[in-house]
């Protein structure tokens, strides 16, 4: 349990630490709200009184303290764009990004580990180089590609969904997980090959240890070394490599939200900082943080239990 | 072991029942349960997401589509010309410096009230003094000296000089005085009337049924927000949108069957706007040599498969009553001529410029590479900067620190002023510092006269002025690309930057 709660701070200072860098990169890069704002209206005067009035002419800490201030108080401010809160704005679609991000990560646990099994065990063979590029072809087509493919084969060949007609959770839930699905396969394609690689590899680097040799001249039947033992200690880079892909999902949507017209997260993260929306953008920078951090927290907490020996420090 | 396959089967065609399934029956997504609900859904690339509020609104795409939803005392038709809308009729005095403008009876606001004379005095006044931080002010409305309503039904405005613009400044939205929710739930009295707008995902609008004039044929109107233009392909042809406009010609080619493309002309000149107080665009003859040094032609057929209007100067054709076109072959494609004209300013080796592109825009992007290469022939080198919108605005726009940049201008109203003021010299948006001391005094001359036929004359001249002087080295008015779903009828196209839809309709 101290475990937990010393991983639980770790995650506070970071999120707190990454909110804050998300802060100060806006004072860095060029343009201003303000500016943003007013367009081609913008002169002088008006772009002062619109900082002003925004609070943007005071000071980075002290401008970060009161958002941080505001955020432990569940108040994330009010968009410069919308003129609504901020929370009102992004909340429909936390949980759009969410089943999205979800939705991918179990399809690819679902999928490539009984694949990667499946390759290690049966690694060579005929097969063996039609799937190699199989598997390269999936990592290399660009996401945005493979999701006009997807669409194109789905939506337009087999009329299976109806490309931007998002119906959202509240009008036609069993829909919208439809709708997902597909971007969610789109997300989930490239970093299925991977995963099996990498499974398949482990695999087969275990079963040419020294173990599974005595084990198996011990009498023991293959297919019950690879599941008592062999998988046990292949896990480990497996589960850390699928926290990682949690983080690679989350930066995949933005893309596959654009190509599929999903209204979630990520669109409106671009959006906003396009239109240097800071306290939009802040928000969703922090969601998404605490969602990568999470899962990497969990992956962590799942790895000590698969290997207790982790807990000591030794393993990391 | 032998059964997993079965069962994977099993599995694979159960989900495969599960995705496909019930796809038809959803209701609004298929073309033909819209057409059944009189509604359709209409594709925007940009999301409105700016204030409400038409007298903050800065953006020009959250203006075009709530363009639907705000009236002024008059308002403009497709022709270019201007009729009385919330206003029934107007008297201007002998001496062209009082307006009396009557109310139509009973026009209603889309939140049931009633329009007064009170609420016309609010909404002027609110966009003379900035009394409200965000306000757009309006310039033409600084020269009012007097302003009441002498009774209910009547408002009078004197002005300190005659201005014979001054209507087109009326078309400026009346809002209920007092409702303070504008921002985000906009009230007008426009033939639709605002629902919801979801962030980066749709705006929601419905025929308004009190409307004063004729109302609107469709029911519901929702704008669905897909910024991509390859996305937005893929959602006209699944059958998810029914109308979109300004369409890439690329796209346009894609579509199928299902569509017509109808051709308007976008509000606005593309050019190369050139920073004539910057070496070497400050040598009229260094931005003369490119003008002769640019194939226009080869940029509509490069860059925009061949569609748009040629135009030479800062004018576009729609206003047919200000547009010259003798202007536009002035500097006809001629290398050697701008070759001769580049050694005489001293750069008979060319020289190397910047073009500052906003990358949010393809078809300027494309057009300036189209550009860099065709220069090549006189030996200068370009080299393209691609730059966020909001870094354009901040750098090249208000800053004006840029060599030159590829861009479209429009005209906030149906003016020749509204498109020509900014190139006086002292204008505070004269982005591209051009001087010319004739043109400033064509303007003052212009601005002050009574007689239309003049005005106009002069509005030519100063026109020929950017011209002759090569203050751009003007492109065209890009074509405005308009798919419609076929079944549907009535879209229409403004000297203006709106899409007005209380004209579309199902043909019966």
């Amino acid at each position: 349990m101290r475990y937990a709660a010393k991983r639980a701070i770790t995650l506070l200072i970071t999120m707190v630490a990454v909110s804050f860098l998300a802060f100060a990169a806006f004072d860095i890069i060029s343009g201003d709200p303000a500016t943003a704002m007013l367009g081609t209206e913008a002169t002088p005067e008006r772009v002062e009184a619109l900082r002003a009035e925004l609070g943007l002419d005071r000071p980075l800490l002290v401008r970060y303290g009161q958002w941080l201030a505001g955020f432990f108080t569940g108040d994330l401010g009010t968009s410069y764009s919308y003129g609504q809160p901020v929370w009102d704005l992004i909340a429909p679609k936390v949980g759009v990004t969410l089943v999205l991000s979800l939705m991918s990560f179990v399809l690819i646990a679902a999928v490539s580990v009984p694949l990667g099994i499946w390759a290690a065990r049966w690694g060579g063979g005929p097969l063996s180089g039609a799937r190699t590029v199989l598997g390269q072809l999936c990592m290399a087509v660009p996401p945005f590609f493979l999701g006009i493919l997807l669409t194109y084969l789905f939506s337009l060949v087999l009329r299976w969904f109806v490309h931007g007609s998002f119906p959202g959770f509240g009008t036609d839930p069993v829909g919208t997980l439809r709708y997902l699905f597909f971007a969610a396969l789109t997300l989930a394609i490239p970093r299925i090959a991977m995963t099996v690689r990498m499974l398949g590899s482990t695999i087969r680097s275990e079963l040419g240890r020294e173990y599974v040799r005595t084990a198996i001249s011990r009498g023991n039947d293959r297919s019950g070394v690879l599941r008592h033992h062999v998988l046990k200690n292949a896990l480990v880079p497996v589960v850390t490599f699928l926290a990682q892909t949690m983080a690679e999902i989350v930066a995949g949507s933005i893309v596959v939200e654009q190509v599929f017209a999903i209204p979630g997260l990520g669109r409106m993260l671009v959006a906003s900082i396009a239109d240097r929306d800071y306290p939009v953008v802040q928000a969703i920078v922090v969601i998404l943080a605490f969602w990568v951090v999470l899962s990497g927290t969990l992956a962590d907490l799942i790895n000590t239990r698969i290997d207790p020996r982790l807990r000591l420090g030794g393993g990391a | 072991m032998k059964k997993r396959p079965l069962a994977l089967v099993l599995l694979a065609s159960l989900l495969c029942a599960v995705l496909s399934g019930c796809g038809d029956s959803s209701t609004g997504q298929a073309p033909e349960d819209r057409a059944a609900a009189n509604a359709i859904v209409v594709g925007i690339a940009q999301d409105l997401d700016d204030s409400l509020d038409p007298h903050k609104t800065v953006k020009a795409g959250t203006r075009e589509v709530m363009f639907n939803v705000f009236e002024g005392l008059m308002k403009p038709t497709p022709d270019g010309d201007l009729i009385p809308a919330i206003a029934s009729d107007y008297q201007v005095s002998e001496d062209r410096l009082t307006y009396t403008f009557s109310l139509r009876e009973g026009v209603q606001f889309h939140n049931g009230e009633t329009v007064t004379a009170e609420d016309v005095l609010y909404s002027i006044q609110r966009c003379t003094a900035s009394t409200e931080t965000g306000i757009v002010p309006v310039e033409a409305f600084s020269s009012i000296t007097d302003l009441y309503a002498p009774d209910e039904q009547t408002v009078v405005i004197t002005l300190d000089q005659p201005n014979s613009e001054f209507l087109s400044y009326m078309t400026t939205a009346i809002l209920p005085e007092g409702y303070d929710q504008q921002d985000t739930a906009p009230v007008g009295t426009g033939p639709f009337r605002f629902v919801s707008r979801a962030a980066q995902d749709t705006i929601v609008m419905e025929k308004f049924d009190d409307y004063w004039g004729t109302p609107a044929y469709l029911d519901q109107v929702t704008f669905k927000i897909i910024e991509n233009s390859d996305s937005l392909l893929l959602s006209l042809q699944s059958g998810a949108i029914d109308l979109c406009n300004h369409l890439p010609t690329a796209q346009a080619a894609q579509l199928g069957d299902d569509f017509v493309i109808e051709e308007g002309a976008m509000s606005l000149v593309q050019a190369l706007y050139l920073n004539n107080a910057v070496a070497p665009f400050d040598d009229e003859r260094v931005r003369q040599a490119l003008c002769y040094a640019t194939d226009r032609q080869q940029i509509l057929d490069l860059a925009f498969d061949g569609y748009g209007s040629l135009v030479g100067s800062s004018m576009y054709p729609t206003l047919s009553k200000y547009f010259d076109e003798s202007l536009t072959d002035w500097y006809a494609y001629d290398v050697d001529k701008a070759k001769a004209l580049l050694a005489e300013a001293g750069y008979p080796d060319g020289f190397s410029m910047t073009i500052t592109v906003p990358s949010n825009y393809p078809q300027h992007v494309d057009t300036a590479q189209v550009l860099a290469e065709q220069y090549k022939a006189i030996g200068v080198e370009v080299e393209i900067l691609p730059v966020e919108w909001n870094t354009w605005i901040e750098e090249v726009y208000t800053g004006r620190d840029f060599q030159s940049t590829v861009v479209g201008v429009d005209a906030s109203n149906m003016t020749a002023r509204a498109m020509l003021e900014r190139f006086q010299s002292q204008a505070g948006d004269n982005f591209i510092n051009y001087h010319s001391d004739t043109y400033d005094a064509l303007f003052a001359q212009a601005i002050a006269t009574a007689d239309d036929a003049e005005q106009t004359a002069l509005y030519g001249q100063m026109q020929r002025d950017l011209t002759e002087h090569a203050a751009n080295v003007y492109i065209q008015a890009p074509a405005d690309l308009v798919a419609v779903r076929k079944g549907l009828e009535g879209v229409t196209f403004y000297p203006l930057y709106v899409l007005d839809l209380s004209q579309v309709r199902y043909a019966a």
